[in-house]
């Protein structure tokens, strides 16, 4: 188990100095900076998609995503960031208590 | 040192929110600790995970595979693949933090998706590197000291979600995108990514459709779109003072103020 441990410490450490390891002479070309631009808010997106609408392989629509609508809303309303998410888990913490 | 951290609002209100998404996300920690524990690893491999390992995605998935019979070793193949999002994340920090040496060794630990989205947020670049370091460091705090609780105490917390934590992280993300999504190439990029990634949670295991956005991210750039306002790049290239550049934004009006550009 120890090994294993130590396998996913050593290889996800490399794979993060990697990306940051990238030379700015291949950063500077426009094509790898469009991307690299857009990387973040592709990948945010899909993680916002996953963790507020799938629990493992399902697909679901509970008082999680009710919270992050809730968040939303907030957001337009051009609230503070802590303040969006402190109304996301109230939110949610309301409608699993009273249901 | 903290007065540095804090002189401008815009600065102040990045340390707030750093510390705001370390809670929120380091309180999976515990999740993580009791889950690892029950699983079948000690409280020292629980440690040593979120200690080292130090990417919760990945952690989750080696934890996983063991808890469901499967070989250790193909537990760590499996949180080596999905490890592969703190890769891309990082080729857009590069350009943002631009960091060398020790300061990049020790950066690159902290290369995660919280300090990822809260070095994005920043109206003003040069404050990227603040919300990165500031949110890595809270995070890994507290999520190595929940680690530790969790491993210990189990489930005797409850669950995250009992809390709205699992609405909470998501608001949280979406909240420090929400800046990004300026452009109609980002929304579309935003959205397109989002439906791919939902549409291969069912045929992938967790983790994969993440990852699998960033191919939507390859798509924009071959095509030429820019995610960015053309303007707001190219201030870091020469570190300007006149940062005419931000006021480019949505609304030229008091952008002047870099410190009323910083909140939103």
């Amino acid at each position: 188990m120890w090994a294993a441990v130590l396998v996913t410490a050593a290889g996800c450490y490399a794979l993060k100095l990697a990306g940051l390891s990238v030379p700015d002479n291949v950063l500077d070309r426009p094509v790898v900076r469009r991307i690299a631009d857009a990387i973040p808010v592709t990948l945010l997106a899909a993680l916002v998609a996953v963790q507020a609408l799938s629990s493992g392989q399902d697909l679901t629509a509970d008082a999680r995503l009710v919270g992050v609508a809730a968040g939303v809303v907030a957001l337009v309303l051009r609230a503070p960031f802590l303040v969006v998410v402190a109304v996301a888990a109230v939110t949610t913490a309301l409608l699993r208590l009273v249901s | 040192m903290l007065g540095r951290l804090t002189d401008t609002p815009a600065r102040r209100e990045i340390v707030a929110d750093s510390l705001g998404v370390g809670l929120a996300t380091g309180a999976y920690g515990v999740s993580f600790g009791a889950i690892a524990v029950t699983s079948g690893f000690s409280v020292a491999q629980a440690c040593a995970l979120s200690l080292l390992v130090f990417t919760g995605a990945s952690q989750f998935a080696l934890v996983g595979v063991v808890a469901s019979g499967g070989a250790p070793m193909s537990g760590a193949a499996t949180a080596l693949m999905l490890g592969s999002r703190n890769t891309l994340y990082g080729i857009k920090l590069a350009g943002l933090l631009r960091v060398r040496g020790l300061r990049r060794i020790c950066a690159a630990q902290l290369v995660i998706d919280e300090s990822t989205a809260m070095a994005l947020k920043p109206e003003d670049e040069r404050d990227a590197p603040l919300g990165f370091f500031v949110t890595g460091l809270a995070v890994f705090a507290l999520w190595n000291l929940a680690t530790l609780v969790g491993a210990f105490a189990g489930d005797a917390l409850g669950d995250p979600a009992t809390y709205g934590l699992d609405a909470a992280v998501p608001a949280a993300f979406l909240a420090l995108l929400w800046p990004r999504l300026a452009t109609t190439p980002a929304r579309v990029a935003a959205v397109v990514a989002a439906l791919l990634a939902l549409a291969l949670v069912p045929a992938t295991q967790p983790g994969v459709p993440v990852i699998a956005a960033g191919a939507v991210a390859v798509v924009v750039g071959l095509l030429g779109r820019e995610i960015e306002e053309p303007a707001s790049d190219g201030s870091h290239a020469h570190g300007s003072q006149a940062d005419g550049s931000q006021a480019d934004g949505s609304q030229a009006a008091g952008t002047a103020d870099p410190d009323e550009a910083g909140r939103r």
